[in-house]
């Protein structure tokens, strides 16, 4: 399948220090791409790249076949961003911010207030067209950056922490949404440090840490690679520990043989248990 | 394609100024009126200088310093909050759009404020001191005025790395030019050797041109030269600090 976005070899360096090393990734067209990463791993200096808004070190991206450094005018028909904060006009109305962006994406004029109703119906947001960025909820004001991101058809569609900072309700419609946006044949990358979120929407994912990616597969392969079934121990010297298995004879086999253990659970393992793992071990290494 | 794509990035600031324009006329006139009570009518009543009114003489000065200060703040500070704290600038820079007219459609919002602040307070000076002149000279002075410190404004922004940034900017070269660049007093009557120095402000050459068109004088073509010669540079060096920041 032809590759949305093509990384290679992709470094950015802060002063010396290494924000991005040797990155190689490519996604798929149609792809729904999870990037994952502690605090400070990367993901926003990355998603910055792609969407020319910081210069790389070294390295080239191809977005839909162009290249970012040399071509950054074509490259920004091809996406949308939806940035990780507030990033809307707060002088201007819903409507008004996605009519700012649908001009400066050369919409037609008669096409313009069309394709506006059009997402804001899409967003659940036909009813606060008119009201001014800061009199809507931050769930809505979320929803808006979706709606402004897709106003000019773009085929691949950036998320950076889309839903840091909204309550439980308000994320689950935010997850519907861009599942929507999958299904319709929008490519979707997304950051998050929520793990479960990942796990939900996510066909494939890439763990990136301190700069480098250290994992790259499917959420139930990247299970697979730690183990499908997961045994907490809950001692009072060293807090809880976890030990993962293939499967659930060999945990039980395993818990039978335990002495000691205040508490002990066995459960099936996550995407996130594959995060602390990876991104634990690489960190004692360091 | 340029000029439409700075439009579209007027257009924002257009509605924005549309829906608070009195707020807006009335917060940008303060100062201006405040300099014409203290120094027209307080400290310059029954001043004369070679057959002109103090009144007379200060009008187009305080026009200039209008111009100046409504036009860098219309475009550098919003631009500042856009790119430092509302991260709004951002999507401008993401959107298929020439640097040239983004550029542009930011300078362009200076001078649209600008314009509007001169105009607003010319029309209160008229009423107090009609014999001073517009013409079309005048008029073409004031837009180069308010697009030549718009995209000081602009530079300002894209260098600054915080708000407090911009407001040292402001106390350590506008506010000294406010006072110093010909507004208030002529340069004829200071030492030369400062006279020199103050000939290297751009709001000297704006406040000459100004003074010289509303009085009918002999226009100082050099003073218009030397301004389109910083307008030229600080649109140059936005499009670098510009170019510094984004692909």
């Amino acid at each position: 399948m032809r590759e949305m976005i093509a990384i290679s070899g992709l470094n950015k360096d802060y002063s010396g220090k290494k924000v991005v090393d040797c990155l190689n990734l490519g996604v798929a067209q149609g792809e729904l791409f999870g990037f994952l990463g502690p605090n400070g791993a990367g993901k926003t200096t990355t998603i910055r790249i792609l969407t020319t808004l910081t210069k790389p070190s070294s390295g080239r991206v191809l977005i839909n076949g162009i290249d970012v450094a040399r071509d950054p005018a074509s490259v920004k028909s091809e996406f949308g961003v939806v940035q990780q904060h507030l990033s809307l006009n707060r002088d201007l109305t819903i409507a008004e911010n996605l009519e700012l962006h649908a001009r400066l994406h050369h919409l037609a004029s008669d096409d313009r207030a069309k394709r506006i109703a059009e997402l804001l119906d899409y967003v659940e947001m036909a009813d606060h067209a008119d009201y001014l960025v800061d009199d809507v909820s931050g769930g809505m004001k979320r929803k808006a950056m979706i709606a402004r991101a897709l106003i000019h058809r773009p085929k691949l569609l950036f998320l950076d922490e889309p839903t840091v900072g909204l309550d439980a309700q308000t994320r689950r419609r935010v997850w519907d949404l861009i599942r929507k946006m999958n299904l319709d044949g929008t490519t979707v990358f997304l950051t998050t440090h929520y793990i479960e979120e990942a796990e939900a929407l996510c066909s494939r994912v890439g763990i990136i840490h301190r700069g480098k990616l250290i994992a790259l597969g499917t959420p139930i392969g990247l299970r697979q690679k730690l183990g499908m079934i997961a045994v907490e121990m809950q001692t009072n010297e060293n807090g809880t520990e976890y030990r993962y298995f293939p499967d659930r004879a060999l945990a039980s086999e395993f818990i039978q043989r335990l002495h000691g253990a205040e508490r002990i659970v066995m459960r099936e393992s996550n995407l996130e248990d594959v995060f602390i793992e990876i991104t634990g071990q690489k960190a004692l290494g360091d | 394609m340029i000029a439409s794509d700075a439009y579209s990035i007027l257009w924002a600031d257009l509605v924005t100024l549309k829906r608070r324009w009195s707020r807006y006329l009335i917060t940008t006139l303060i100062s201006p009126l405040l300099y014409l009570v203290a120094f027209g009518w307080g400290l310059g009543r029954g001043i004369n200088l070679n057959g002109t009114s103090y009144l007379e003489f200060v009008v187009p000065g305080i026009i200039a310093l209008t111009a100046m200060t409504a036009s860098f703040n219309g475009a550098g500070t919003r631009l500042n909050v856009d790119r430092i704290y509302y991260k709004s600038f951002d999507e401008c820079i993401m959107a298929p759009i020439k640097l040239h007219s983004l550029l542009l459609g930011k300078a362009l919002i200076g001078t649209v404020r600008g314009t509007l602040s001169s105009v607003a307070f010319l029309i209160v000076a008229m009423l107090i001191a009609p014999t001073i002149h517009i013409g079309p000279m005048f008029l073409l002075g004031l837009l180069l005025t308010c697009i030549t410190f718009s995209f000081l404004g602009v530079l300002a922004a894209l260098l600054a790395k915080s708000h407090e940034d911009m407001g040292t900017f402001s106390s350590i070269i506008l506010l000294p030019m406010t006072f110093l660049g010909g507004t208030f007093f002529s340069l004829s009557q200071v030492p030369l050797g400062l006279k020199y120095a103050l000939y290297l402000l751009p709001l000297t050459h704006a406040s000459l041109w100004l003074r010289a068109a509303a009085l009918d004088q002999s226009l100082p073509w050099t003073s218009f030269l030397v301004l389109l010669i910083f307008f030229g540079a600080f649109m140059e060096g936005s499009m670098i600090a510009l170019k510094k920041i984004s692909l």
